[in-house]
């Protein structure tokens, strides 16, 4: 018998949307190994967290009632505790910033294979894993090597589980490990003079823009179009634009009618960030850049001649 | 005190490119710092100008093909250089725990207080190799980190981590420590042309697995990649073609569809 043991992930008493995608994940895994399905939930309300991610697929829920907010050395003793209790042979866990906290200790602890970032699997004696490299320029397969195994699975590949479930919740105690990372406060970094969440029409200025000098070609058009500046991470990065104009996973997640995405290759955490959006309008040099993938019309072209040449239509 | 920094050459596939086999064919890739390790680099030089740190030793794992690589880094104002040879490595994907068997052996040489290393590789794109160090040699760590103030006094290093959504964790971490750089942290500089002088005479001290106490056999890739393809167009997008006049046409007639514009 082979269980797989799924992390789950909250923050600041919110469960994450991801941790009923790994539900999701973890029972097609379960399948595939011809084991149970198990869900750990750590740190915080652990009791209303496990009601709300009990929906059909899971075997049994534990928890572990250690700290209130994400601590990596209590993650990482709990999911080594909950393996050595279910004899789990696969731990899922999110690919997100605290899952990447956490989970390459997991497999450390284990001797373990870890994979991250891992867009789907399939189990047939040996686990075949697909993840991205190069930037999301291509994708690959690749073996692993081993009965026992840790993944981190991208958010958004595996739809949520839905409905309500019956699986048993089990308390489980840990005692709490010395840790050296004490977490002393949050801060909010978005927000600020504007808001790009509200906005109808985004212009949005990636790393193509080359340098800040270059920006105005691009406020330009937002004037033009009555549009609302945003940018991708680099700009932002570089200190071109501040961190409330930043689209994407860890900046702004936005939806406008229409976005203009000029210079921006199209990074998974940027169109995260976007997807959403009504229209999608790109304009690049790199043909095989990902953003054309999502946008509904394309340029291929230099945005120094393609930009002022738009902006010209409008004046 | 003292700080390891680790860093990766990567390779980056131009924008047209051909895979041959598993991997982008070698014509097509052009060798670079990875982005996350120049802000490691960065964060780690500015605590040596700021007497915080009294030496900065980089460490690579590379064929001497990455020696240009690591020039810039000294000539960014690292100290000296460690570049473990890796003919055991060469032609493919290698693992986390793969790595962390070097890194392992290299961190109990130097014996840093404080190791920073990018938060992921560009082209591998794991994001682990940090946080799997740090539980191997028992330091304490914090992954993507943002804003670094280490106070050496006190041993500790004040951190904010940033999470996703536009939220950061304020996080006091213990020294010894692992921290993974997330881009933004600093502003990495260009070399200077004294830099880029003084660089020549630094040392880069290559290491066999063999001097380190490894074997080919331990650092065995549990990850294999068996197939490589480029992700197909899902877009079912229009293309707008035509010089950048005809193509700002169309795109204005696009955006006026749409109410944009239109005051």
């Amino acid at each position: 018998m082979s269980d797989v043991l799924v992390v789950a992930e909250h923050r600041r008493g919110e469960l994450r949307e991801i941790s009923h995608e790994l539900v999701t994940a973890g029972r097609e895994l379960a399948d595939d190994l011809g084991g149970e399905l198990h869900v750990a939930v750590i740190a915080g309300d652990v009791a209303e967290f496990a009601a709300e991610l009990n929906r059909p697929g899971i075997d049994r829920i534990h928890t572990v009632a250690v700290g209130e907010e994400f601590d990596h050395t209590v993650y990482a003793a709990a999911a080594e505790r909950l393996v050595e209790r279910t004899g789990a042979a696969a731990v899922v866990t999110p690919n997100s910033v605290n899952g990447l906290d956490y989970a390459p200790a997991v497999a450390e602890r284990l001797g373990v294979p870890l994979v991250t970032d891992v867009l789907e699997f399939t189990y047939d004696d040996d686990l075949t894993v697909t993840r991205e490299m190069y930037g999301s320029k291509v994708e690959t397969t690749a073996a692993v090597d081993g009965d026992r195994f840790c993944l981190t699975v991208r958010g958004g590949e595996f739809a949520p589980a839905e409905g309500l479930g019956e699986a048993a919740v089990e308390p489980v105690e840990l005692d709490p490990p010395e840790s050296g990372a004490r977490v002393t406060g949050f801060e909010e970094v978005a927000g600020g003079d504007v808001d790009i969440a509200d906005a109808d029409v985004l212009v949005s200025v990636g790393r193509g823009v080359g340098e800040a000098e270059n920006l105005e070609v691009v406020e330009a058009l937002a004037d033009a179009l009555d549009a609302t500046i945003s940018a991708s991470r680099p700009v932002v990065d570089n200190g071109w634009l501040p961190k409330n104009r930043q689209v994407g996973q860890s900046g702004t997640v936005v939806a406008p009618d229409v976005y203009v995405a000029i210079g921006i290759s199209g990074a998974v955490q940027h169109v995260a960030g976007m997807k959403g959006s009504d229209t999608i309008v790109a304009i690049n040099t790199d043909p095989n850049a990902p953003i054309f993938d999502i946008a509904d019309y394309g340029i291929v072209g230099d945005l120094f001649e393609v930009v002022p040449e738009l902006v010209s239509r409008f004046e | 005190m003292k700080v390891l920094v680790t860093v990766k050459e990567v390779a980056e596939p131009d924008d047209d490119f051909a895979i041959e086999g598993t991997d982008i064919a070698a014509s097509d890739l052009e060798y670079g710092l990875n982005e996350w390790d120049d802000y490691a680099v960065e964060a780690a030089v500015r605590l040596a100008e700021a007497g915080i740190a009294d030496e900065v030793v980089a460490v690579t794992l590379g064929p001497e093909r990455v020696e240009e690589t690591i020039r810039k880094v000294l000539a960014k104002g690292v100290d000296r250089a460690v570049r473990v040879r890796d003919d055991a490595f060469e032609g493919t994907v290698v693992d986390v725990a793969s790595k962390v068997d070097v890194l392992e052996a290299v961190v109990d040489e130097e014996a840093p207080d404080l190791v920073l290393g990018g938060v992921q590789a560009a082209d591998t794109g794991f994001g682990a190799t940090g946080v799997a160090l740090a539980e191997r040699v028992r330091f304490a760590h914090a992954a993507v980190v943002n804003d670094l103030e280490v106070d050496a006094d006190a041993g500790i290093a004040h951190v904010h981590r940033e999470l996703e959504g536009g939220v950061e964790e304020l996080t006091d971490v213990d020294l010894p420590a692992v921290l993974t750089v997330q881009t933004g942290l600093n502003e990495p500089r260009y070399a200077s042309l004294r830099g880029i002088r003084q660089a020549q005479r630094k040392e880069i001290d290559v290491r066999d697995l063999a001097d380190l106490g490894l074997s080919a056999g331990d650092v065995g890739g549990a990850l294999t990649v068996t197939a490589m393809t480029e992700p197909e167009s899902e877009s079912d997008g229009e293309r707008i073609e035509g010089d950048a006049g005809a193509a700002a046409d169309r795109l204005a007639t696009v955006l006026r569809e749409r109410g944009v514009g239109a005051s």
